[in-house]
Order: C-alpha cells, then structure tokens, then sequence
C-alpha cells in the first residue's frame, strides 16, 4: 500500500443539461410564468394546486383544465434559514427557504425568501415575488420572494442660493484671509464671534471689529454616529469650542483625535486647508484639532 | 400467504471516511458472513438496493455482483433506493412459493461526493431541482412545519449518538457542541446483508427465525408543498397495514436522519413510551445512505434472533421528507 491515498477527481455532468418535455400541465404553469403570471389547477374536488400537477395528490385523480390565477402574493407557512448558501442556491448571501401558500392557492409552493436577516422572517408572513428580468419559462423565472413592503425610503433634496451681505461677508472675508473676525459691544463687554452687526444682549450696534486667534477650548461636544459628507469619518465629533478672547462659542469639527478622547475644556486649534486652496467660506478650516496643552477648568 | 423469516444479518463497521476500498470489496465481508452463517452458499434469489449518483457512475450496482458468485447465473434483481425495499421485494418473490431462501443487501458510500447536493437530484426536475433545494434546507423546510422544542430534538441527538457510540458498528461520534439547531446525519460509508429464508427452511437455519409477521409500504405526493409535513400519512398508513398495533412493541428501529423525524415517525406508527427507539444509534449514529433502511430491518431482526426481544419494529424511508415509508413488524 501506497502511504499517500490514490485519489483521483471525478465529474458527472451531462454537458448542455437534459432536454425534458413538461406536459400540459406543468408546461402551462411554466408559460404563465414566462408572462409574470402565477397559476394553479383545480382539482375535481375544487381545490387549487400550487405548482400544478397532472392528478390530484389526495385522490390520485386526474385535475380539470381549469387554470386559476393565484398569488402573486403569499403567505409563508414554514421556513428555514440558509446561513451559507451553496453554489446551486438561487442567493448568494443569507437567505431562507419557504412554503408559500400564494393568495387563492390551497397547496404551498417552495421558494427562496430574500430577508434582511433571520430577524426578518416569521411564519404568516406575506411574501411577493422578485421577478427575473427576461423571464424563459422556468422556475428560476421567479428570482426569489421578498417580504411585503412595510416602509419606504424617501429622498429629500432641496437647493437653495445663499448671498452673504453685512456682517457674515465680513467675517467670511477674514475666513478667506485665514482670520477670525469677531466683534465686541461696548455697552456689554462681550465679543461675538461670528461677527455680527448688533449685540443679542442689548440690541446696541456693534462697531468694534476685531480679530480673534484661531485656538480655543472645548465647551461641549457631541459623537456623531450618521454619516455626512463634510465629517472626515464615522463617529465624528461636533463641539462649541471657545475661542481665546471670545464671549460666545462656535460650532465645529473636532478631529485628529479618537472620538472618545474629546472632552470639555480640551484645548484645540484650527486646521486650515492650504492658502492656495482658500475661499470666502468655513470649508477653509477642516476642522479643530488638540493642541497637546492642558485642559482649562471651565467655569 | 408464506411465511418468511430473516435468518442471518451483517453489515460492516461503518466508517464516517472513504477508506479506499471499492464497492464490491465494501461488501464481500458481509455476503461471506450470512454465508458462513446460514451455511448456504446459493440463493434462490438475489436483490439488492444502491443508488447510482453515491458513486456518480451508472450501473454500479452490476460490478458490486462480483462479490457474490454470480456464474452459473443466479437469479437477481436491483433496486435503485434503500435495499430495505430490495428485501420487500425478495419477500415478494419468496411469496410465489417455487423458492425458499434469498440473499439481499446493500451499500453506500456518502463519502465520495457532497451527499447534501446529490440528494437534490432526487427531486422533481420542474419545480424543485432547478431551485438547488438541498438535503439539510428540505429537511429544514419540515422541522420548520413540525415547530418542535430545541432541547427535545437535542436530547433525541444526544441519545442516539451515545447509542451509536456503543455499538461497534455505528460511528464513535461526540455530543454535538452548542446549540446548533438542525443536525445533519453524519457522511456513512457502508454495507449490510441480511438472508430470508421460507417455512421449513427458516427454522433448519437458525433457532429463533425473526418472522416477519407484517411488511408495507406506502407514498406520498413528492411535492413538498402538496402535504402536511408536521406528519406522516403514509407511514402511518404503512404501519396500519403492516399492523404494528396489534401488539406491543419491545424495540423499534426508525430510519430517522434528523431528530424531528423520530417525532414525525413515533406519532406515526403509534409508538407509546415503552418502546425502545433505536437502541443501535439510528441514522443519527451511522447513515451508510442505501443500506440505512436496511439495517434498521436487521437491526430490529438481530434481537429476535438473540433471543433478547419477541416483537420488533423496523421502518425505512425513502424520498425528500419521509415521503416513501416501509414498515417491518418482526416476531419471535
């Protein structure tokens, strides 16, 4: 005896598949499924069979020539969940095999449920087909059963034109030139930042521009779990950050550090993009990061 | 009607691997054994059960016939299913009353292809093939219909493989780990043979024939939507034919592959908490696919003729969801 086994690969296959004649009556299920229509027989005993067959299973009759349409919905009565599917099966992810007794139908059919997860399937459940997009006449015409639609996503988009006059063109200006501009009431002491033309406080109107350094200290901030297009990744963290000399904070980015380390009182910097890459707008500072400094005991 | 007893049963010491022997070296050991141990080397008739897809080959069944001396021609049939309807049909034969013993078995080895998708041709190539319905998701489908509780299908597992682990021709296989829902009969590589013997001849052979005081099998539509597969009408049906109800029954040897079977099963042939079910593991222990059904019958034949039971009951199944049921009643 050899000490490697002998073994040697060996296929069976019939090269272009069997050619197979379907009858009356499974060549007529067959047909209204390539019309995206779903029949069934009736029986002499007035049941509907779903698929058709040539005889009656409970009498061993032969069935009328009676076709009904049925479905296309269903209800699933049994089900299994397929966790890793084999090449043969019609998904290729996850998905649950089921008896579907479609609307009008007394027998069940077997199909594939495309479910989210296992979560999702539950026996009674309503069920509609997937049709394949150039259906021939075969089983496979249907793609798979979907779940019944429960909900909708619906898009929301709007655009919109933005000019900015008076004050916010001032501070946009200094935006452009890498500067902060904010501006201080005489009557209350305070300085704002944006810069703004009149004082939320009093309602006096603020003449005093002035300029403010780009670092200040974290008030409060949030972890943000949702994607959006202007964060750098997910989670990303929005916070008020105090700047030095300034009154009242602005909302910000906070990046360059993990999600969880961000903390009040952190200290931070700006970080702009390249001077040659500025315009008048806030897209010219990507976001805050720490400076490394110690913490500042907020008040 | 004649009366017919099993007088002599083999099978090999089934493997969980391929061990490289081929099919009629699978099964001369055990043809040698009902020889040596009836004393007859002729049969009046031969039958045997395999199914050609196990070895992807077609005809395999005739060079199987080498292992048994078949010239001068002997007189042999094939079935293409468990050999457990080889035996219904060589019990079939015995009843035309012109011969007295008959030699029938049957192989399988799992292990050459994927047994999971080869089981898939054995459906209906309109509407159930094409789909790639596979063994486990089918089987799925009944436990699914059935909604039996975890922990009894659990325990029907544990049970039956320690069971298997004591008997020596089952495979020695653990306690399967976790929760892990549907488990699959193991891959079987295997063989069995038993002897049938008529009237005088049975009891010349051996001192406790195993008389098979009832046989039937019946089927239902294959189409897994047309029945109720929480139950078993034809099982049931078999069972009532055979008459397993007329009295009681010491051990019965179901040909369950999945534990919700044996449930499907119990509630068919009307079996109450007395009776031993598969006392050798079952299928859940050693599924050796084409002889498992058979060695149920032998299985359930081997305590009559020990002298251990009076009345036993054997069944075998056939087709997606014990859809083809054969039941045995054997007596003392």
């Amino acid at each position: 005896m050899p000490s490697d086994p002998l073994v040697a690969q060996h296929v069976l296959e019939f090269p272009g598949g069997y050619t197979r004649t379907t009858g009356p009556v499974v060549g007529r299920f067959l047909s209204e499924l390539r019309a995206r229509r779903l029949v069934g027989v009736r029986t002499a005993e007035g049941r509907v069979l779903v698929p058709p067959l040539e005889y009656d299973p409970a009498t061993g009759e032969p069935v009328t020539g009676e076709y009904v349409e049925v479905g296309p919905a269903g209800t699933v009565t049994a089900w299994t969940w397929v966790a890793e599917p084999l090449a043969a099966h019609p998904l290729d992810g996850p998905f649950a095999w089921a008896l579907i007794e479609l609307d009008g139908a007394d027998t069940a059919l077997v199909h594939a449920v495309a479910a989210e997860n296992v979560k999702a399937m539950e026996t009674g459940m309503r069920v509609w087909p997937v049709w394949r997009d150039r259906p021939t006449g075969h089983i496979t015409d249907i793609e798979h059963f979907a779940p019944e639609v429960t909900k909708i996503v619906s898009p929301v988009r709007a655009e919109y034109r933005l000019q900015a006059g008076g004050s916010l063109r001032v501070f946009l200006e200094g935006v452009a030139r890498g500067v902060l501009l904010g501006g201080r009431c005489e009557r209350c002491a305070k300085v704002y930042v944006p810069y703004r033309a009149s004082c939320p406080e009093c309602g006096g109107i603020i003449a005093d521009t002035r300029e403010l350094p780009d670092t200040g200290t974290i008030t409060t901030f949030a972890i943000n779990n949702l994607p959006d297009p202007r964060a750098p990744e997910v989670p990303f963290v929005s916070a008020y950050i105090l700047l030095d000399g300034a009154d009242i904070p602005m909302i910000a980015l906070v990046a360059d550090v993990p999600a969880h380390e961000v903390r009040q009182g952190m200290r931070v910097k700006a970080v702009w993009v390249p001077e040659s890459e500025r315009t008048a707008s806030m897209a010219n500072i990507r976001w805050f990061a720490p400076t490394g400094e110690p913490d500042v005991e907020l008040s | 009607m004649r009366e017919v007893a099993i007088v002599a049963f083999a099978q090999t010491r089934h493997t969980g691997h391929d061990t490289g022997l081929s099919e009629p070296e699978l099964i001369l050991p055990v043809i040698n054994e009902v020889k040596e141990r009836t004393g007859l080397r002729r049969f009046g008739f031969t039958c045997s059960g395999s199914c050609d897809y196990l070895a992807g080959a077609p005809f395999s069944f005739v060079s199987a016939l080498d292992a048994l001396g078949a010239w001068p021609p002997i007189s042999e049939s094939h079935v293409e299913m468990d050999a457990a309807w080889a035996l219904y049909e060589a019990w079939v034969r015995l009843q035309h009353g012109d011969l007295d013993s008959a030699l029938v078995y049957g192989f399988g080895k799992s292990s050459l292809g994927d047994l999971r998708t080869i089981m898939t041709l054995q459906l209906d190539p309109y509407y159930l093939a094409p789909l790639g319905l596979d063994q486990l998701s089918y089987a799925g489908l009944q436990a699914s219909a059935l909604g039996a509780e975890r922990e009894e299908l659990a325990e029907i597992v544990r049970r039956s493989r320690a069971d298997g682990r004591a008997n020596p021709y089952a495979l020695d296989l653990p306690d399967p780990e976790g929760d892990d829902g549907l488990v699959a009969p193991p891959v079987t590589d295997g063989a069995a043979a038993v002897v049938l013997a008529a009237g005088d001849l049975a009891t010349r052979l051996t001192s406790s024939p195993a008389w098979i005081s009832g046989l039937a099998h019946r089927i239902e539509p294959h189409y897994l939507g047309m029945r109720d597969l929480a139950r078993s009408a034809s099982a049931a049906d078999a069972a009532r034919a055979a008459g397993v109800g007329k009295g009681p029954v010491e051990v019965a040897e179901l040909h369950a592959q999945f534990a919700h079977e044996e449930i499907i099963l119990r509630e068919a042939l009307e079996l109450t908490g007395d009776t031993v079910i598969n006392p050798s593991g079952g299928p859940l222990a050693a599924n050796p696919v084409m002889a498992t059904g058979l060695i149920r019958i032998g299985e359930a034949a081997q305590r009559i003729l020990d002298g251990r039971n009076h009345r036993t009951v054997a069944h075998a199944a056939g087709g997606p969801c014990l859809q083809h049921n054969l039941v045995t009643v054997l007596e003392g």
